[in-house]
């Protein structure tokens, strides 16, 4: 009896200090490997991200973990889901991952406390389209809730944004794109140059528009100015009678059988498209290449009118504070420095902060991505399957060729409210 | 027998005295407990919470206790709810309509025709295989079928009986139908199945013996016996399909509305008490058809 004890005694002890050696040996391991600051790794610490999913992606957690030792807990949701989340638990996040129409929504709550961007390392390295509006100094502002509109604050604890550049910075952008119509070329018979072809009475019964009412009213929108049926003041912003007029047009096209279906999630755009059930319809960028990816030709059509924007970023929740919030600075630096910019732009997003994620890429995949030249390689996704072979030319050009011709940005209206219920008859009737 | 029924009252006597035995009143409650907290906790107080929701207020992040009246008034004052409930109801009649139908003859099949016990059983469970499945893959598995370029559609192209594809097959209200019936027509067969197993035979024997042709006594015997088994699957389908927003969304394409689906998109936009006043309304609506079947048709009678 007494030996067994002095035993299980003596493996017990000896257990522990195998362990604990092995535990030192890992730390020192990991140290060494990653060569970054180790303060993060001896005080572990985990930051909660939430947001909209795009950029929500494991490979960047798994990244942040090994290059900053920061635990990343993420939740994807629906934007709906996203904005009221944000605004009614606070303290369930420390990082909102959030597209900026939703940020009009939910800063004025204030639960998201703006940066300091002399914090921000890479702060002068972000494209000036989320400072002034303008890609270029000659550029036009897009309508709709461009970023910039609603990205500074004069001074911390104020609730409405600053009409210029300052010291505060609501969030410091990460992802955005330029959105279109996707097209077969093999089954449309024809060139396609502008919005309004989807109306064309040619494709009756083959086309499709999406069925998320903030989004889908911004294409609706585009597509009754390219018609020429309207002249909106502000797209983005539409009055009751602007509302009514694109609604009322929607719905006779339905009655008349323009439309083959609607689509609400990513998948279905992808099988619509894919199984020629439509030939034109509003899509995304990672579906054309998904319905690519299938062996079926799909194209992201550049149109004349421009293209509709959307942009997110990461913001700071308004309770961190201490070590947490310089953690949180720590990993937006992090997250701007490269790395991460090179996986998004891989993907056909692009990165806020294009000259760190230059250095993340080889020459040719940044000539594809951003400058618009042909393919000298195979393009391969981040997860190693071949997108784009050789020769290929990315749709729509270069990053200043699409991002140059933005028309308007998602956005929020101020008479949100009655466009959904409006929305809704659309579908219902 | 009379001792020993007193010794077992002394018995129980001594029991109360030792202060085990309960009263029978308490013991009737207790057996009525796990039911009541079942239907209480799950029944009860979510359609009372409902209910009280419908009359907050709210705005898009949250919900505010109130009490406003505006989400019945805006829901019931729109063109649009009243389209819904009026298609929601077309897609309940025909699909009631085909599967009573389809249900009441395959069940007729399996009662009548289908000599041995064994056989029925077997053939019972067959039909039941589908449900092996899951809905949604039941559903969405009629999409290649269906399509423009689907088995159908290349079938009678390649046969040369159209020249174009028929493009009423997929997301169209017949797609919706189809689906829906493919989905409840067991919950018609199995109840008429089950009160036809119970007829007696010797009644269509008397019958006939009494010079009725065939279609008499179906018309005479059968179909009026049936009927409390027709009711069940008809409170099963209609109940079923009004609640139904999955498949009238896929096999509609988005195109055609549903009072579910309704509900769903104001939920997805968290307009949870305008969601909880359209339950409400449906609730009610669904009730009354209920006990409207209930009136025709009085199932403990004919059980």
């Amino acid at each position: 009896m007494t030996d067994t004890t002095k035993t299980s005694k003596g493996i017990s002890r000896r257990s522990l200090l195998k362990t604990a050696s092995a535990a030192a040996g890992l730390a020192a391991g990991s140290g060494a490997i990653s060569g970054f600051p180790t303060i993060w790794a001896q005080n572990p610490i985990t930051l909660r991200q939430f947001g909209t999913g795009v950029s929500n992606l494991n490979a960047i957690a798994e990244k942040c973990r090994a290059d900053l030792g920061i635990t990343l807990e993420m939740t994807a949701t629906d934007s709906d889901a996203a904005a009221q989340r944000a605004v009614t638990q606070p303290n369930s996040y420390d990082i909102a991952d959030i597209e900026y129409w939703i940020l009009k929504k939910v800063y004025p709550a204030g639960v998201i406390q703006p940066m300091d961007v002399k914090k921000l390392k890479y702060y002068d390295k972000v494209v000036p389209l989320f400072k002034t509006g303008k890609l270029k100094p000659d550029s036009v502002i897009a309508q709709g809730t461009a970023p910039h509109t609603v990205g500074f604050v004069e001074k911390p604890g104020t609730k409405t944004f600053a009409k210029s550049e300052t010291q505060w910075f609501t969030m410091m952008p990460t992802i955005y794109n330029a959105d279109t119509l996707g097209i077969r070329p093999d089954l449309v018979g024809r060139e396609i140059t502008t919005w309004a072809d989807i109306m064309d009475p040619k494709f009756k019964g083959k086309t499709s528009i999406l069925n998320i009412p903030s989004i889908g009213i911004m294409d609706a929108a585009m597509i009754m100015e390219a018609m020429g049926n309207i002249k909106y003041a502000d797209k983005g912003n539409m009055t009751k009678e602007e509302i009514d007029k694109t609604i009322d047009f929607l719905i006779k096209a339905k009655q008349g059988g323009q439309f083959r279906a609607f689509w609400k999630s990513f998948d279905e755009s992808v099988n619509l498209m894919a199984s020629g059930e439509v030939v034109i319809q509003s899509m995304w960028s990672p579906a054309v290449a998904a319905v690519r990816s299938k062996g079926i030709a799909c194209k992201y059509q550049p149109l004349k009118e421009g293209y509709r924007s959307w942009g997110g970023g990461l913001g700071l929740a308004a309770h961190l504070s201490g070590a947490k919030l310089d953690a949180a600075y720590e990993y937006i630096n992090w997250y701007t420095s490269g790395w991460v910019g090179a996986y998004l732009n891989r993907q056909g997003y692009y990165s806020a902060a294009m000259e760190t994620a230059k250095q993340f890429m080889s020459e040719d995949e940044w000539g594809f991505w951003v400058e618009g030249k042909p393919a000298k390689g195979d393009i391969v996704a981040p997860d190693g399957k071949v997108m784009e072979k050789a020769g290929a030319v990315r749709d729509g050009g270069s990053f200043d060729e699409r991002m140059g011709k933005v028309a308007c940005w998602n956005s929020v209206m101020d008479e949100d409210r009655y466009m959904v219920r409006r929305w809704n008859e659309f579908i219902a009737a | 027998m009379a001792t020993m029924t007193s010794s077992e009252t002394g018995k129980a006597e001594g029991g109360r005295a030792k202060g085990f035995r309960l009263s029978p009143v308490l013991i009737s409650y207790l057996q009525a407990a796990p039911l009541t907290l079942i239907l209480g906790g799950f029944l009860l107080i979510p359609i009372l919470m409902t209910g009280i929701v419908s009359f907050w207020d709210y705005d898009f992040a949250q919900m505010y206790p109130d009490f406003v009246t505006f989400n019945y008034t805006e829901t019931l004052g729109s063109w649009v709810t009243w389209k819904t409930y009026l298609n929601t109801l077309k897609f309940a009649f025909l699909v009631w309509a085909v599967t009573l139908f389809i249900g009441f003859w395959v069940a007729y099949f399996l009662a009548f025709h289908i000599r041995t016990t064994a056989m029925q059983m077997v053939l019972f469970l067959v039909c039941t295989v589908p449900f092996l499945t899951s809905n949604i893959i039941r559903m969405i598995s009629w999409i290649p079928v269906l399509g423009r370029n689907g088995l159908v559609n290349s079938a009678l192209t390649n046969a040369g009986i159209v020249s174009e594809p028929v493009e009423w097959l997929l997301y169209s209200d017949f797609a919706v139908v189809l689906a829906m019936v493919h989905l409840y027509t067991l919950f018609m067969v199995t109840p008429i199945f089950n009160t036809l197993m119970r007829i007696d035979k010797t009644l269509v024997e008397a019958a006939r013996d009494a010079g009725a042709s065939g279609w008499q006594v179906l018309t005479n015997v059968i179909i009026p016996l049936a009927k409390p088994g027709m009711a069940i699957g008809t409170i099963f389908v209609v109940t079923l399909v009004m609640a139904d927003f999955s498949t009238v969304q896929v096999m509609s394409g988005g195109q055609s509305a549903s009072v579910a689906l309704m509900m769903k998109n104001q939920m997805s936009l968290l307009q949870y008490p305008a969601a909880a006043a359209n339950a409400v309304v449906l609730l009610v609506l669904v009730l009354l058809m209920v006990a409207g079947i209930l009136r025709i048709v009085d199932i403990r009678k004919e059980l």
